[in-house]
Parts: structure tokens; sequence; C-alpha cells
């Protein structure tokens, strides 16, 4: 791809440690193609071939990545953003600046924006594709304000109809000594909470990095997706690591054992599905996974607009409240016979019977007598 | 049969003759603490309370009946670090002989009738996971059935990463509920005491209707430390404690110890639902 090519200087710097195999052969495969379009002599089956080589050795690469490759290709450098997104995905975009009380915070962007035929408001961290647009975002870490811009617009949203987009990219929330004494924490919690009652339709991505309450904070949606290859965790592998394994170097096996990546997640049901990226990952083809993501989020929208504001604020309220229960969290509201309760309660997920179940107390544990 | 405070071990008190106190350095007899509600008698510092000694010191004696005990924490992600989750949690629960780090149940201050779900920080740091979400949804969803208020002490690093994700979406459990429990006008007061960060003051504990810091209390998003790796700067003097965050605009009152069951029954007082229980 001509595209491709242009930015080949950038790219070979951020070539990933575990992506060198595939670079080898994609230089090898560059410098034919460069050589056929010269000479008149016929390279067509040796192209053929290492492109074959190419794309299987891709996919070998990538089909064994570790979750710290993951997390890795979530902050490649060329991955798409939530700036790309309103590029390539979003007509008629208006940006709404600020909180309307204390500042505009850069490290969410809000907005109005036009996705195929459906009007929406957008909401998204925004990390700068640069060091001095990185700067300027904090490299994607809100202060409060950034959390009361985003609740302040999507209840305009909320009056104006318009169904929510929240896009997720950050490391986290950030702590700092401004940040602790506009309430950080009370913003996220507000949000979190807040976000229950909006009565249209929201959807969420993790486009890139999901970092703990910063990310919750704007994701409490119908629908939570995540791209194949971003993850979603309660802390950074790096902060893990620092607390568990009092190093840095801990990050690996942070990224492994805090399960941050699509799979588990989805067995989890703490997301409800893992976009595809192309192959190679989205940094590769940010056009083609920027569609992928379009198309996913009109259909989520497809189907949320369909439901009255009753049943979606229901909906969500039952997924959030019901999501990663245990079983045997689960069986302390199904079984009476643990709750002293005497009628068997059918459906679990029924919010009015689990508080039945909840209702009387339980039996003292005999062995700490 | 339901069990009442005193009929088990007080396993959440301090160990030993003596302890020094972290704020002002004198030493102090454990007798003395546990008698003054764990405030320091030299500084005046409210140092942690244990969940049970909470629990006595605030509800009418012998009122408190425990709910939700047969829910048990598991190691879903086979976490392991030096030692596996699934260890640590053994380890805490012979320390604390309870299940997990909330203690939730009914309980009457000065005759109101209340929700009370606790913290207890001896239990892991007093970090969520997911049975301490489920502890407080359901708490906050039984406060909704009986209308009655609902009261939360906090005392908690945050969520509980052994847990991964599924310890952050605690934090949206517990605010549908809190959400819930408001549209239907129900009455909620969050306590926030020495430490509450991360996690749970990024959800209920700064989500309910009334936030109270105890004196001195260490209350944040991030710990000091991690804000001293990003900045790279001393933190300003007082940072993050309660007055501090009075002054910020960030809590509604601060209540010491001594001040805290009286304070609470005359905000139950005002609240709709004390009303009724009075009338
Ligand atoms: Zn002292």
């Amino acid at each position: 791809m001509a595209s491709q090519k242009k930015k080949k200087s950038a790219e070979t710097s951020n070539i990933l440690p575990f992506e060198k195999p595939l670079e080898e052969v994609r230089s090898r495969l560059e410098e034919l193609e460069a050589l056929a379009g010269k000479t008149s002599q016929d390279l067509g089956e040796e192209l053929e071939f290492y492109r074959d080589r190419l794309n299987r050795l891709t996919k070998e690469v990538y089909s064994d990545i570790t979750p710290w490759n993951r997390v890795q290709v979530a902050r490649h450098p060329d991955r798409p953003l939530v700036s790309d997104f309103i590029d390539h995905c979003c007509e008629n975009w208006v940006e709404l600046h600020g909180d309307g009380s204390f500042a505009d915070d850069r490290a969410i962007v809000t907005g109005l924006a036009t996705l195929g035929t459906q009007r929406v408001l957008l909401v998204g961290h925004r990390k700068g594709r640069d060091t001095k647009g990185r700067m300027a975002c904090n490299f994607g870490s809100a202060h409060p304000e950034g959390y009361r811009k985003a609740l302040q617009k999507m209840r305009l949203a909320e009056h104006m109809g318009l169904p929510i987009v929240c896009l997720i990219n950050t490391p986290g929330a950030y702590p700092g000594v401004a940040a602790e004494e506009r309430g950080q924490a009370r913003a996220i919690a507000e949000n979190i909470r807040d976000m229950f009652a909006l009565k249209v339709p929201v959807v969420a991505v993790i486009l890139g990095e999901g970092g703990s309450g910063g990310a919750l904070g704007i994701a409490v949606a119908d629908r939570v997706g995540m791209m194949e290859n971003s993850w979603y965790s309660v802390i950074s592998p790096e902060g893990c690591a620092s607390i568990l394994w009092h190093s840095a170097d801990g990050r690996e096996k942070a990224a492994e054992a805090l399960q941050l990546t699509s799979e588990p997640l989805l067995r989890l049901g703490i997301v409800d599905k893992a976009i595809t990226e192309p192959s190679g990952g989205a940094h590769r083809d940010p056009e083609g996974a920027l569609e992928e993501l379009k198309e996913q989020i009109l259909f989520w929208l497809d189907e949320l607009l369909a439901l009255p504001p009753e049943q979606l604020l229901e909906e969500r309220h039952l997924k959030f409240r019901n999501m990663t229960r245990s079983i045997s969290v689960l069986e302390t509201a199904m079984n009476p016979a643990q709750t002293g309760h005497e009628e068997p309660l059918p459906d679990p997920f029924s919010a009015s019977e689990r508080r039945a179940a909840s209702l009387e107390p339980t039996q003292e544990p005999d062995s700490e007598a | 049969m339901a069990w009442r405070i005193g009929r088990k071990k007080k396993k959440d008190m301090p160990t030993g003759i003596w302890s020094k106190c972290s704020e002002c350095g004198s030493t102090i007899y454990n007798k003395e603490l546990v008698a003054s509600s764990m405030v320091c008698p030299n500084c005046g510092f409210h140092h942690t309370v244990g969940g049970r000694q909470r629990i006595e010191m605030t509800v009418d004696p012998g009122s408190f009946i425990e709910h939700f005990t047969d829910l048990r924490p598991e190691d879903r992600l086979n976490f392991v670090d030096k030692v596996s989750y699934a260890e640590k949690l053994e380890k805490a629960q012979a320390k604390t002989g309870n299940s997990d780090a909330c203690i939730a149940g009914v309980a009457k201050i000065q005759e109101h009738e209340v929700v009370l779900s606790i913290l207890d920080f001896a239990f892991m740091g007093g970090s969520m996971g997911e049975v301490v979400g489920e502890k407080i949804a359901r708490a906050i969803e039984l406060a909704e059935e009986k209308k009655c208020p609902v009261i939360i002490f906090s005392a908690s690093g945050g969520a509980r990463m052994h847990e991964g994700a599924i310890s952050l979406m605690q934090l949206a459990k517990t605010c549908a509920a809190l959400n819930r429990f408001k549209e239907k006008g129900g009455f909620s007061i969050s306590v926030m005491t020495n430490p509450t960060t991360g996690g749970v003051t990024a959800s209920f504990a700064s989500a309910c209707d009334i936030l109270i810091g105890e004196p001195g209390a260490l209350i944040g998003f991030a710990g000091p430390r991690v804000i001293q790796n990003t900045i790279r700067q001393e933190l300003p003097e007082g940072f993050q404690r309660a007055e501090f965050l009075l002054e910020k605009g960030q809590l509604d009152l601060i209540v010491p110890r001594e001040e805290m069951r009286e304070k609470l029954s005359t905000l139950l007082d005002y609240s709709a639902h004390g009303n009724r229980v009075r009338a």
C-alpha cells in the first residue's frame, strides 16, 4: 500500500520486539516490490511466495503472543486513536469543549458526530500522536474536569435524544495533586453512577488501553466492546508489578496474572465482543480497523435504538449488577437452603427475586465459636 | 440463627500489649487504645478500627444482625504473585474470622433502623473484590427493600487487583445499586475513614448522598506514593487528609469518632426514612 511505504521510516522505528521476525520478511518483500517496479523481469512468483509467507508468519506470531505483547500492541505509536476515528469515520464533527465550571480537559474529547446516517455524541480519551500532542493531552490521563465534561455532554446528548459512543484509551486517570484537589475519585464515581441514569443508548469500546477507574468513568454502557488487541483491567501491568512484584520488571508476569486481554474478559462477560483487527494488528492497517469498529458501533446502535428507554435502563442496570457473578455468589442468590428462604427462586437474574433471597439473615458459621 | 456482636472472638483488635502511634510516635497500651475507640490519647489521631469494633461503637447494643455471610470469595483468575491469592484469602480469613473484607447487616442507631455496611481494613487492606462489591450492592438493595437508609463505612486500599477486571466491575455494580436506590428515594451516607483510596473512593464511597470523613483520614483516588512517583515533588502539607478534602469542597462534613453515633442519628432524623421510622 502506498501510504504504508511512505510511512516506512517511521514504522521501522516502531517495530515491537516480538514483531522482528515479521519485519525481516516484510523488508525482503518491500525490496522485491521496489525491484519489480524497476525491472522487466517477472518476479510474480517470488512476490507471491513472500506475501504468502508474511501472511502465514503474521498469523503464527499473533496467534501466540503473550498478554504483555498485547499491551505493547495496544500502545503502539501507529495504532489508531480517537482523533483518527473522528477524522476517518465521523462527518459533520462539532467539538464541544469544557465542563461548564472549571476547564476544558484535553485528555477527553467530546463532540457531536455523524456516523454514516446516525447522529451521536462522541466521548473519547485523546492521546495525541506526536510528543507535543501527547503532552497537550496529558497522555490520555484525564483530570476530574475531563470526567465532568464527559458527564455534562452526555446529559446534553440525553436532552437532545442522541445516543452516546464512548471510546476508551487511557493508561488511567491522572494521579496528581491538582487532580486530587478537584476530586478525581468523586468525579469518576459520579460518572459511573449517573451513566446508569442516561435515557439514551450508550456504546463503549476499548480502543487501546482501558486503565482502571479512568476507563470505567466513561465505560458504563449498554454494549461494551474491545478491540482485539486492547487491554482492560483494574490496574496497569506496571502498577500491579510495582505493588506485587516490587519492580517494573514484573510487568510481563502482571499482564499475565491480571487476565487483561479480550479472551478472558469475553469469557467473564465483562465485554460483549472483541472487535477483529486487521492481520498483524490495527497499527498495520488503521483505516481497516476503524471501519470494522464503526460497523460494530452502528450495528449496536441499531439494536439499542429499537428499545424503549425503560427497558434500556433496566437492562443496563442488570448487565452490571449481575456482571461477573461467580457460581458460588449466584448460588447464594438461588439456593433457598443457604439463605433461609422457603421458596425456590427460579430466575437468578431477576432483580426482585435476588433481593428477596438475600433478605433473611444467615447462619452463623459454627467453627468460629 | 443470626449472630450478634460479642459472640465471636474479636480477631480484629490490635495484638500485643502496646502499639506505637504512627502519627505522634507515642507508645499506647492497646487496652487503652481500644477503650478510646482507637483514637490516640496523645495526638487524637483516628487510627483504623476493625470492622467488628466499628459496629460495636456505632450501633445500639445488640442490635446488629449480620446478613450475607454465605458469600465467599474465590480465586477465579488463579492469581499468583509470590503466593497465590487463594492462600492470601485463607490467611486473611483466619486472621479476621470473616469471609471477606465487608461486613453487612441490619442495625439500629439510636432507634433508627439502618442497613450498615463496613469495610474491614484488616482483611487484605479492605480491598474490594467480587464478594465485597456484591455485599455492598445487596446491602443497598436490602435498604431499598426495608425502606431504610444505608450507611457505609470505608477503610480500603481500593479495588483488589488479584481479581483483575472482576474487581473493577464492582465499581460499576455498587454504583448501579446506588443509582437505583437514589431514584427510589433512598438515603445513603458514606463515612470514609483512614485510609480510603482507589476504586472504593472512586465508586460507592463517593457516590452516596452525604459524604463524611473522619478527622485526619487519608482519602483519595491515587495513593500518595503513586502521586509522588508521578510528579516527583514533595506533596503539600496535609494533602489528601479529610480536612484538606473538606477545604477543597470534596466532603460534606468531618465527624470525630466520639460524636459519630450522635451525628449519624441526627442525619437520620432529617432523612425522610428517619421520619418514617420515628412516626
Ligand atoms: Zn498519636
